[in-house]
C-alpha cells in the first residue's frame, strides 16, 4: 500500500509503510547509510504528514518483516493483546500522539496501553514528537521490577556500576567497584563486560562479585555480561547468576548475528529464574540494544534504525527484564553522527520502551570518532532522568578502559541525584544508610581514603580479590 | 601502624588499575584537574581520529631501491563522509582503481597503509613496523606499498580484486581511546575478494608504544601468520586456533593478541556481539 502527501505545492508518495516510516524519522546517518532517509527536509515533513493519518490498525496487518521469515515478527503478532487493543483501535497515528500527551493518558490507563502497542506503532508515533514530548509521556509511564532491589519507584533513579579492567584483573575491578561504592552507585546492577569472553572466566568473576556482595550484606544483583549460551553452562556448573545478560535486536536475522534465539533466551531465563536468587522479586533478565544493531549485521529489512530497535524491545519484553539499556552512542557515528542525534536516540528508545511497558535504562555515551563530548552527554542525562530513566551506567570518570569509550562518571549520578532530587533504590538507600555512608540530608558523604568506612571495604575486598 | 596499612591498601588498588578512580570530589562534580585531564585525553583521541597523515614523509622513509609505494584513497572525499560512509572507505576512488589497474605487478604479498581512525598511530607506528616485517618476508614477491587515504580494513578487498596477490596485509589506524590514542592494527586477508567476511582475517591489534605490542613481536607473528596463510591457503578463524597454540608454545608470546575478529575499525558493536 502507497501513501501520499501533498504539501507547498508538492506531491510526495511513498511506496509502502516501511518507506513512509524511514522517510518521517529525524536525519541519522545509519539511515542515510542504509539510503532509505527522505531526500529532503520537505519530505520529510510531507512523510510526518502522510503518517500522522495512517490507523492503528494497518501496522496489525502490513508487517514491515514477512512474518513467515521472521520470528520477531511472529513475536510481535501472536502475542498482541486485541483486547485491550480495543481501547485504542480507532485511532490514527496522529490522534495516538495526541491522547498520549493528553491528561486522560495517565500512568494507570498507560500501563492498560501497554500491551495494545506494537514497536512499530510506538516508534511511528515517536517520529511525530518533539524531544519534550518523549520526555514528558514517557514520564508518566511506570515500570516497576525487582529481584535484591526495586527499580521504577517515583523519585528514584538507579545505575549499573560497570567496574571493566583491560585483563579482568580482580584488584583492578575491585578497585573500580569500591569507587563506585563510594559513590553510592550500583542499585540497578553491578556488571562487568569482561575482556574475555569465556565460561571459566566468567565463573571466577561472578564468584568474586557474589562474594563481596556477600560479605557486605549489599542489596544488589550482579552480572557478567558473558553471551547466553555461556550464562546457561555457569548455571549448569552451579556458578551464582543473578542477572543473565544478553545483547539483543529487532530482527531474527539480526539475534543471529549475536549468536541467540528466541529459544535460547526462553531457556536462559527458565534457568535462571529457578535459581530463585531474588529477594524482592524475579525479574532476571538483563538486555543490551542500540540503533545500529540491525543494519550493522545486515539484518534490517530495509526497515529505518529506529523502528528496528523498537522491534527489539518486543523480543525483551518476552522474558520480564529486571533492566534494559541501549547502549546508544556505543554503536559509531555511522549509525548516529552527532550530540543531536545521539541526544534525539536515547529520548526515544526510551520512550518507546517505556510505552511498551519495559525498565529502561541507558548508556549514556560516546566513541572518540563520534561528534560529541561530555557536554552533550551532561544534556542527554538531564535529559532522561527527568524523563524517569529507569538507570544509568556510570564507570570511573566517565572512561571505560576495557571498552574504550566514554560514559558517565560516578559523579553525574550524584549530580541527577541533587539537581533532579532523587534517591537510589530504597533497598540500596537503607543499606547505605546502615553503612553510615548518608549525610543527615540523605547526600553521600565525602569519605577520606583513610576513613574506617573506607578502609572496611578496602581490606575486605584486598582480601577477595 | 594501622592508619599507614590503611592507606597502603588503597595505593594498592590504584596501581591495580588505568580507570579513573580516587578523583576526590567538588561538591558532587569531579575535581578541575580530573575535569582537564580527561579533556586533554579527550582532545588527543579525536585530534588522532581528524589529523592527516604525512604519507609523503611515509613515502619517503620506505622507498628503497627495492620497494617502492603508491598513494591511493578509497570513494570517500573528505573526513566526514569517511566517518558516515564505512561502504565508501571499502572501495576505491576512480582515479586510484585506474591507478592500480596500470601498475600490474604480480606480486604474492600487497602491504597497505591506511589511516583508519588513527591518523597518529599510522604516523607513529607503520615505518618502524615495515621496516621489522619487510625483511622477515624476502622469500616472497612483495607488490608497492599502498598508502592509502581514508581507506577501512575491507578497501584491501576491492585492492586485491585488481592486483590478485596471495595475501593483503593492511596497516591501519585503530579507533582512539582514552589511555592510547594511536594505536595500530594489522589485518591479514588471504585472497582478497570484494564480499570477504571479517570472519576470513586475522589480526594483531593494540601495536603501540604504552605498553601495547613491540614492532619485532608484532613483525614477528605477521611473518608467521602470514606463511601460514600461504602454506594452508587461507586466513580468519580457522587459521586463528592453530596460531594461538603454535604462538603460546613460545615462550614471551601472547596469543590473547591474536584475533580474527575487528575489534576496532568495522564493529564498533563488538560489545553488543558479547
Amino acid at each position: 500500500m502507497s501513501f501520499q502527501s501533498a504539501l507547498g505545492g508538492e506531491r510526495y508518495v511513498f511506496r509502502d509503510l516501511k518507506h513512509l516510516l524511514a522517510a518521517a524519522s529525524p536525519r541519522r546517518s545509519g539511515d542515510d547509510l542504509a539510503g532509505i532517509s527522505a531526500g529532503s527536509d520537505a519530505e520529510r515533513v510531507a512523510a510526518r504528514h502522510a503518517l500522522a493519518d495512517v490507523p492503528l490498525s494497518l501496522f496489525l496487518v502490513e508487517v514491515l518483516v514477512p512474518y513467515e521469515e521472521d520470528e520477531v515478527t511472529r513475536l510481535i503478532v501472536d502475542s498482541h493483546d486485541r483486547d485491550a487493543f480495543l481501547q485504542i483501535s480507532h485511532f490514527t497515528v496522529g490522534e495516538l500522539r495526541d491522547w498520549l500527551l493528553g491528561y486522560e493518558a495517565t500512568t494507570e490507563r498507560l500501563a492498560t496501553v501497554a500491551p495494545a502497542l506494537t514497536p512499530e506503532m510506538v516508534a511511528a508515533v515517536s517520529k511525530l514528537m518533539r524531544n519534550q514530548d518523549l520526555i514528558a509521556v514517557a514520564r508518566k509511564c511506570r515500570v516497576i521490577t525487582k529481584f535484591r532491589t526495586t527499580l521504577g519507584l517515583p523519585g528514584r533513579v538507579g545505575s549499573r556500576l560497570q567496574p571493566n579492567h583491560p585483563t579482568d584483573d580482580p584488584k583492578g575491578i575491585v578497585a573500580s567497584l569500591l569507587d563506585g561504592l563510594l559513590y553510592g552507585t550500583g542499585d540497578a546492577v553491578i556488571g562487568i563486560n569482561p575482556a574475555t569472553d569465556n565460561v571459566p572466566n566468567a565463573i571466577s568473576l561472578l564468584r568474586m562479585l557474589d562474594g563481596i556482595r556477600q560479605t557486605y550484606d549489599i542489596p544488589v544483583q550482579t552480572c557478567v555480561l558473558t553471551h547466553v549460551t555461556n550464562a546457561i553452562e555457569i548455571i549448569n556448573r552451579g556458578a551464582p547468576v543473578d542477572l543473565v545478560f544478553q545483547s539483543i535486536a529487532g530482527s531474527e536475522l539480526a539475534n543471529r548475528g549475536f549468536g541467540v534465539d528466541l529459544s535460547v533466551l526462553r531457556e536462559a531465563h527458565h534457568a535462571a529464574r529457578e535459581l530463585k536468587r531474588g529477594t524482592v522479586g524475579h525479574n532476571v533478565m538483563y538486555f543490551e540494544t542500540g540503533q545500529g544493531a540491525a543494519l550493522s549485521s545486515n539484518g534490517h529489512h530495509g526497515v529505518d534504525q529506529q523502528t528496528m530497535e523498537a522491534r527489539a524491545y518486543a523480543v525483551a519484553r518476552a522474558f520480564d527484564p529486571m533492566i534494559i539499556n541501549t547502549v546508544v552512542g556505543f554503536i559509531g557515528p555511522e549509525y548516529l553522527y552527532d550530540g543531536k542525534e545521539i541526544i534525539r536516540a536515547g529520548l526515544e528508545d526510551h520512550f518507546c520502551a517505556k510505552l511498551l511497558g519495559l525498565p529502561m535504562g541507558c548508556d549514556v555515551c560516546y566513541t572518540n570518532h563520534a561528534e560529541a563530548d561530555q557536554d552533550d552527554m551532561d544534556n542527554l542525562m538531564t535529559l532522561l532522568v527527568t524523563a524517569g530513566c529507569t538507570f544509568i551506567i556510570a564507570v570511573p570518570g566517565a572512561d571505560d578502559v576495557m571498552l574504550n569509550y566514554q560514559s558517565l562518571s560516578y559523579h553525574d549520578v550524584l549530580y541527577l541525584r541533587s539537581t533532579l532530587n532523587l534517591k537510589p533504590a530504597p533497598e540500596f538507600e537503607a543499606w547505605l544508610e546502615r553503612m553510615d555512608m548518608l549525610e543527615p540530608d540523605g547526600r553521600m558523604r565525602m569519605i577520606e581514603p583513610r576513613d574506617p568506612r573506607i578502609s572496611r571495604l578496602v581490606e575486605g575486598a584486598t582480601l577477595i580479590a | 601502624m594501622a592508619d599507614i596499612s590503611r592507606k597502603d591498601a588503597w595505593t594498592l588498588l590504584k596501581s591495580a588499575t588505568s580507570a579513573r578512580i580516587g578523583l576526590g570530589r567538588s561538591g558532587d562534580a569531579m575535581p578541575l584537574d580530573a575535569v582537564l585531564d580527561f579533556q586533554h585525553a579527550h582532545a588527543r583521541a579525536r585530534d588522532a581520529v581528524h589529523a592527516k597523515v604525512d604519507f609523503d614523509a611515509i613515502s619517503a622513509a620506505l622507498e628503497t631501491p627495492t620497494l617502492h609505494t603508491l598513494h591511493i584513497s578509497s570513494a570517500t572525499q573528505d573526513r566526514a563522509t569517511y566517518l558516515r560512509r564505512p561502504d565508501l572507505g571499502r572501495i576505491l576512488h576512480a582515479d586510484s582503481e585506474a591507478a592500480l589497474k596500470d601498475a600490474v605487478h604480480a606480486a604474492d604479498i600487497i602491504l597497505v597503509v591506511a589511516d583508519g581512525l588513527s591518523a597518529a598511530a599510522v604516523q607513529a607506528h607503520s615505518v618502524p613496523l615495515l621496516k621489522a616485517l619487510v625483511p622477515r618476508l624476502t622469500d616472497f614477491v612483495i607488490g608497492p606499498v599502498l598508502l592509502a587515504t581514508r581507506g577501512r580494513v575491507a578497501l584491501g578487498d576491492h585492492i586485491g580484486e585488481i592486483l590478485q596477490p596471495k595475501l593483503i596485509a593492511m596497516l591501519i589506524g585503530e579507533r582512539p581511546g582514552l589511555s592510547v590514542a594511536e594505536s595500530l592494527g594489522v589485518y591479514l586477508t588471504y585472497a582478497p575478494r570484494l564480499g570477504r567476511q571479517d570472519s576470513e582475517r586475522n589480526c594483531i591489534s593494540n601495536i603501540h608504544g604504552k605498553g601495547g605490542l613491540g614492532y619485532e613481536d608484532a613483525a614477528g607473528k605477521i611473518a608467521w601468520l602470514t606463511r601460514e596463510a600461504l602454506r594452508r591457503s587461507l586466513t580468519g578463524i580457522h587459521l586463528k586456533e592453530d596460531a594461538s597454540a603454535q604462538l603460546s608454545a613460545a615462550p614471551g608470546n601472547d596469543s590473547a593478541l591474536l584475533s580474527s575478529e575487528t575489534p576496532e575499525i568495522d564493529e564498533h558493536d563488538e560489545r553488543l556481539k558479547q
